[in-house]
């Protein structure tokens, strides 16, 4: 005989994800279309936060090769005379003596033009500068050689260059060998740098040896750019020394920067995603959970029998009502894995187009989630307890 | 609670009005001891439907006192009934309710499915109702590959799986071609054979003619209760096909007004 105390037998999670599925799985049609609005609300979130954590990543990967513990050092304008002031020949040396500094290297502008030949227009500089080059440039700069050589002792001396990436890209010179005009003289070409973001001015000049612009070029040997790197530790104990350091009688002159810095703040504001599209992403998720919250208030009218008849074999309230939030949470939570997995595959073909690394941050996944159960349960509890309302009479009603 | 045990229902003076003062039932006195195979018969309109729902717990009665497998009713919150229900009340709709899509051992054993019994155990248990009702080869099948007959057998199966004291058939032959219909009859006198209190609400004369109890009910008050004797049940399945019910009293009246 059953015991005559009359408690409701509890439902165990399985029988309850087994019920709340039950109405899903007679409409597979029904699922897909209603759970597509939660699927592109979240896809859109996890697309925009995706994105941009993957360009955000790219960036500070740059950084992290290219380093932060480099200090540019150019003259400003003389305070008195308004003119461009002049670094003193010394400074390159005087600076490489600073407690902590690594490596120096100095440019020097050059008001020559660099051309492939005669038959182009003095005037058609396509941005290009020369500059004449310190030997240590390229291991202050972090650069590599891309193909040929860099400038030394002995090649420094003749009329031979060294082109940055740009540079050669503009000229149309693809290997070492070939000439192009700086003046009114040929210089060969004996290598190519590989690009040089953080000196994007270097990336587009073609660089002489510092002898041979003197002789051959008319270079008074004042620099006029210094890049310093140094251990990242004494980034900023150098940074202060550097302006009293390179010209001692008129520090006011000298500019220090950062090429950095530049980079960092944009790797900052690439990580702030689109709020716009993010909010769009929301409006999405919004018109999907009301989709839902529409597909379960149709599923309770057209199941009033069912629901009868479970009240009839015994359900409690209680157990129509999470019947039908379970069915509701089951909805959304298939559409908001559908939409993570859609804004991850989103992320990724936009990622990986842009050779960036594919970051989806957790923290983005798991809020998604959660978004879409809250959704779910508050889409769904309204139905659920107009569902449980319904009389149990109504099984018995023919039709 | 052995004591009021053998009485499955227990109805005093119910009444249930409609909020507009429409009486459905007006001071109905029943009682159904265990093992009885009744049916409760009246034409439309004249309260039955009404009866059934407070027989079933589905429904309160505005007065009266109701007490089911010893259970006074009017004392039991909406969760206690629900369980009142899953424990000692099976029914059985005119229009079967099974779950399309689901086999027909999965929709028996979902009539056990708020008893508290783990998953396996109700296949189990519904693979031997199954087996009772004679649709042991039709496990598997799915309401829409089961005739209309075999459907109400399922929905049979389904609610005397978890052994009710009270089993309520309504209409139970209402959808049925008249040869289904019968051998769905044969089922519930089998099962009454073997122990189960049926009640049958139905409209239909014949077919509680054939049973061994007809309580007929009529604008919302009992008119009659009769026993047919067990001789003129037992010779009544033969004569039921081919010529009329000879009347138990009141019989025509029921007719007429159907």
């Amino acid at each position: 005989m059953p015991s005559d105390r009359l408690t409701p037998a509890r439902l165990g999670p399985r029988d309850v994800v087994h019920v709340g599925s039950a109405g899903l799985r007679a409409r597979p049609m029904r699922v897909v279309l209603s759970a597509l609005g939660i699927a592109i609300g979240i896809a859109t979130m996890i697309a925009v936060v995706g994105i941009s954590a993957s360009s955000k990543a790219q960036l500070l990967q740059q950084l992290d090769k290219l380093g932060t513990n480099m200090l540019k050092v150019a003259p400003g304008e003389d305070l008195f005379s308004g003119e461009r002031a002049k670094l003193p020949k010394e400074a390159p040396g005087m600076i490489g003596r600073i407690p902590g500094v690594e490596h120096v290297g100095a440019v020097g502008d050059l008001k020559q033009t660099v051309r492939r030949s005669e038959k182009i227009s003095k005037d058609d500089t396509g941005g290009l500068s020369v500059k004449a080059a310190g030997e240590d440039l390229l291991k202050a700069l972090g650069g590599t050689v891309g193909t040929g050589t860099w400038l030394n002792d002995a090649n420094g001396r003749y009329p031979s260059v060294v082109l940055g990436s740009v540079a050669a890209e503009r000229l149309g010179i693809t290997a070492p060998g070939q000439q192009v005009l700086i003046g009114s003289q040929y210089f060969t070409v004996i290598g190519i740098l590989d690009p040089l973001p953080l000196v994007p001015e270097v990336e587009r000049a073609a660089l002489v040896g510092w002898q041979a612009a003197g002789t051959l070029l008319d270079f008074d040997g004042h620099p006029t750019q210094i890049y310093e790197r140094s251990s990242d530790a004494s980034v900023e104990s150098v940074g202060k020394l550097l302006a009293r350091t390179a010209d001692p009688q008129n520090p006011q002159n000298v500019k220090v920067s950062n090429p950095s810095a530049a980079l960092q703040a944009k790797a900052a504001t690439e990580g702030a995603f689109d709020s716009l599209l993010l909010g769009l992403g929301g409006v999405a998720l919004l018109v999907g959970g009301v989709g839902v919250a529409n597909t379960m208030i149709i599923s309770v009218l057209e199941r009033r029998h069912e629901i009868g008849l479970r009240r009839s074999l015994g359900a409690t309230r209680g157990q129509i009502r999470i019947q039908f939030v379970t069915e509701s949470l089951l909805l959304s939570g298939l559409g908001g894995l559908a939409g993570v997995l859609l804004g991850s595959a989103a992320t990724y073909v936009f990622a990986a187009s842009g050779g960036m690394p594919w970051v989806v941050p957790l923290w983005a996944v798991g809020g998604g989630f959660a978004a879409t159960l809250l959704i779910g349960s508050v889409a769904g509890l309204y139905p659920a307890v107009r569902a449980a309302r319904l009389s149990p009479t109504l099984a018995l009603q023919a039709g | 609670m052995t004591i009021v045990a053998n009485t499955v229902v227990e109805l005093n003076q119910v009444t249930k009005e409609y909020p507009g003062g429409v009486a459905a039932l007006r001071g109905v006195d029943l009682r159904i001891e265990r093992g009885e195979l009744l049916a409760i018969v009246g034409p439309s309109g004249s309260g039955k439907s009404t009866l059934l729902h407070i027989v079933g717990t589905l429904d309160r009665p505005t007065a009266g006192t109701v007490a089911i497998a010893g259970h006074d009713v009017a004392a039991l919150s909406d969760r206690r009934l629900s369980a009142l229900r899953a424990r000692h009340i099976g029914f059985v709709f005119q229009s079967f309710h099974l779950v399309s899509g689901v086999t027909a051992q999965d929709n028996v054993a979902e009539g056990l499915l708020y008893s508290g019994l783990a998953r396996a155990e109700r296949r189990r248990r519904a693979a031997t109702a199954l087996e009772r009702v004679g649709l042991g080869d039709r496990m598997h099948h799915r309401p829409h590959e089961l005739s209309g007959g075999q459907r109400q057998r399922v929905a049979i199966a389904r609610a005397v799986v978890g052994e009710p004291d009270l089993l309520l058939a309504d209409e139970p032959t209402g959808a049925l071609d008249s040869a289904s219909g019968e051998a769905v009859m044969q089922l519930l006198h089998d099962l009454n054979a073997d122990g189960a209190t049926i009640a049958v609400i139905t409209h239909d004369g014949e077919i509680a003619g054939a049973l061994p109890r007809q309580v007929r009910i009529r604008d919302g008050r009992i008119v009659e209760d009769a026993r047919t004797t067990p001789e003129d049940a037992q010779a009544r399945p033969e004569d039921a096909e081919t010529m009329p019910l000879e009347p138990a009293g009141g019989e025509d009246q029921c007719r007429a007004t159907d």
